[in-house]
């Protein structure tokens, strides 16, 4: 099926934008960015069109990359309906996004960079889908991770873009520690890394080797999707340009932590413990960060912060055993939040980079394309009937009471509050008096469109796309089970939130800083996001510096290793001071030292009593 | 030739080599120093006959000769560097030669 061209046309791109990018018009630029883009998708489209049905993945190997004992590791592809909506996912939105970023980035420097990096990001994204072994996925993991490193720090010459970079870089390590650590067990347990073999082996194995496996692969998907506790660098990483934002940082990158337990499905299902490990932090991440979510004031923070909450539901979903739910919901979050940051994205764009909601308002009447797309993403996140937040939300939300009851009602909890902070956030932005200064204006139709078509997605992608319905084969699931009394109590959270945050923010506006007041310590705990930050700073990162300073670079290096380097080198300068003296120039001094030498010498063969005996 | 014991021999070696040694170590003149090193050559050469002969073995006069041959070199070679030190520093006293050091 050439599944190698669907990432090689986005290498393709990045390396002529690369390479020759900066010497070419903008428009030639757009052109090799967003045509392989393009051309991609419509493989994907044609490739998922011919499938069939398709009851084992169809892989293909292309070169035997590492041989090494019994360690065999192919370059191999493979796609099952699980990787095709992935794929579907990533290149349909990531066309969207590339071509909404033509407006976005228009007057920022280094458009040819932002491209090409874009660029790279689709083919490590889609050599993360398609992998047919963990190694491969790990390089497009890896590298996913290298994009959106460079992309955050996109804006190179502010410090805390840059800073905010490395956070994430760095938070990654963590993860794919536990990741790697987990390939390695697998390798030893299994003898290799294709998913089709070790998927074959596992049931097979104890209980106790899948579970540790399982955890430590949950480690890596806790760092790449930003679950607790290295959630942390996701909402720095808005410092990126708002496409980057949607594309890596909310519907495409984040959720390769999804994907990939959900991938190894078959470890979880015979791993109970990690399973609802995997379920626990899920919904406590969603839970922790819907509260942040409700104080925040940049715009760009709420919807990271709702990211992370999402992205705790699907591990609430993958940890339900509800595997297709999880991946439903990815779809529609893709959808609705790509939409959301790139609807920000506009907003900011009309207001000249301004990011605080206190100082927007009143933006319905002024950029209405945005505003009414924006809002059917927020009706979509708020899980209202029939758009597509409501059908994946509910999806998990049922499994996740199969499991375990406490953890549908937090769930409920965070969908109340979900919709809450959204609406906040939707009427903060466009209702009310327009409380900043400039004119704000409707941002080029090139930015309009995508929005129009991801708004269209938002209202009818679950409903059109019946994600488990369409994965039933893959993980040889059994009816979802439809519950219409917990899906009434999920809708009438998010509706509650909805109606909550109209009052306090739209009909009374005083009403939200009255009860912040009355709540103030509680307000500003949530307003500072539990100084987590704060906390992580001064039990992880100032250890670690300070001592690596103090113990590492001061002591170990400076004075041990430099120490001992200078030490060798004063040494042999004193002797060589001794002995210098020695060579004088002077050549009598020299027989001298010779004759001297020949007596000494004479002398010692007496007294040993004559060389030869 | 019931004669002179080989000692005899070894001693008049040992006392040109010694007066060589001396002329080396104490002379300033570049020439003198050059004919102290002949000398303790020639004593050696001395020596190396006397054992020759006391040995009854031709290995002796072979280093015998073997050293002429590279005094003669020696000399070809030492006497044109004098030649050429003395054209540019106009001395023969070796202790102003001394530029190497440093």
């Amino acid at each position: 099926m050439q599944l190698w061209l669907i990432p090689l046309v986005p290498l393709a791109g990045f390396a002529i934008n690369g390479l020759f990018g900066r010497r070419f018009s903008k428009s030639l630029v757009n052109l090799f960015a967003i045509g392989s883009v393009l051309l991609s998708f419509a493989w994907v489209l044609k490739t998922v069109y011919g499938l069939g049905d398709l009851p084992t993945a169809h892989v293909e190997h292309y070169f035997t990359w590492i041989r090494s004992g019994s360690l065999d590791i192919g370059c191999d592809f493979a796609i099952d309906r699980l990787t095709a909506v992935m794929l579907l996912v990533v290149t349909g939105i990531g066309s969207l996004i590339h071509i909404y970023a033509i407006g976005y980035m228009a007057h920022e420097g280094g458009y040819y960079r932002f491209f090409a990096y874009l660029n790279l990001f689709m083919f490590f994204m889609l050599t993360l889908v398609l992998a047919a072994n963990y190694a491969v996925l790990f390089v497009g993991w890896e590298g996913v991770g290298l994009c959106s490193y460079l992309l955050i720090g996109f804006y190179f010459d502010k410090r805390s873009a840059t800073n905010a970079g490395n956070k994430a870089f760095i938070v990654n390590r963590i993860g794919d520690f536990g990741f790697s650590l987990a390939m390695f067990l697998i390798f030893v347990n299994f003898h290799s890394l294709d998913f089709a073999r070790v998927f074959g082996q596992a049931p097979g194995a104890s209980v106790g080797t899948l579970t540790t496996i399982g955890l430590l692969l949950m480690v890596g998907a806790c760092g790449k999707s930003a679950q607790l506790p290295l959630y942390v660098w996701l909402p720095d990483a808005m410092a990126g340009p708002t496409p980057v934002s949607a594309l890596i940082h909310a519907a495409t990158m984040v959720t390769a932590g999804v994907y990939m337990t959900a991938r190894s499905w078959v470890i979880y299902t015979h791993a109970p413990v990690a399973m609802h490990t995997i379920a626990i932090v899920g919904i406590a991440t969603a839970f922790f960060a819907a509260t942040i979510g409700l104080a925040q004031n940049d715009i760009k923070k709420v919807f990271a912060y709702s990211t992370v909450s999402q992205l705790g539901y699907m591990f609430v979903g993958i940890g339900s055993g509800a595997f297709s739910a999880g991946i439903y919901h990815l779809v529609t979050h893709a959808f609705f939040k790509a939409l959301l940051f790139l609807g920000a994205g506009s907003v900011i764009h009309a207001l000249s980079g301004e990011q605080d909601m206190s100082k927007m308002g009143g933006l319905r009447k002024k950029i209405p394309w945005t505003f009414w797309t924006m809002a059917c993403a927020a009706v979509a996140i708020a899980g209202v009937p029939p758009f597509a937040g409501y059908y994946s939300k509910d999806a998990i939300l049922v499994a996740a009471y199969q499991q375990a009851p406490w953890i549908y009602w937090l769930g409920v909890a965070t969908a109340g509050m979900t919709a809450f902070y959204v609406f906040r956030a939707m009427f903060l932005t466009f209702f009310g008096e327009y409380r900043g200064g400039g004119h704000p204006h409707e941002s080029p139709p090139v930015m309009l469109v995508p929005l129009g078509v991801l708004a269209l997605l938002s209202l009818g992608g679950g409903f059109a796309f019946r994600v488990p319905d369409f994965l039933r084969g893959v993980f040889h699931a059994g009816g979802s089970v439809e519950d219409p009394t917990l899906m009434l109590i999920s809708v009438a959270a998010g509706l509650l939130g909805i109606a909550l945050a109209a009052l306090m923010y739209w009909l009374k506006p005083g009403m939200a800083d009255a009860f912040a007041g009355r709540v103030s310590g509680l307000y500003k705990l949530v307003y500072n996001k539990y100084f987590v930050d704060e906390i992580y700073d001064a039990a992880v990162v100032r250890p670690l510096v300070g001592g690596s300073r103090a113990l590492l670079w001061k002591l170990m290096d400076t004075a041990v290793i430099d120490g001992m380097v200078n030490g060798v080198g004063a040494w042999a300068r004193e002797v060589g001071g001794v002995l210098e003296r020695i060579q004088s120039g002077n050549i009598r001094s020299y027989a001298t030292w010779v004759g001297l030498g020949a007596v000494m010498l004479i002398v010692a063969m007496g007294l040993a009593g004559g060389l030869i005996r | 030739m019931s004669q002179v014991p080989t000692s005899w021999f070894l001693m008049l070696g040992a006392a040109l080599f010694a007066l060589g040694v001396a002329g080396f170590l104490f002379r300033r003149n570049i020439i003198t120093v050059f004919m102290s090193i002949e000398l303790m050559l020639n004593a050696v050469n001395l020596s190396f006959i006397a054992f020759a002969y006391q040995l009854k073995q031709v290995d002796g006069h072979l280093f015998a000769f073997f050293t002429m041959v590279v005094a003669a070199a020696e000399a070809a070679v030492g006497l044109a560097i004098i030649l050429t030190v003395y054209r540019n520093r106009a001395t023969l006293n070796i202790d102003d030669v001394d530029s190497m050091k440093n």
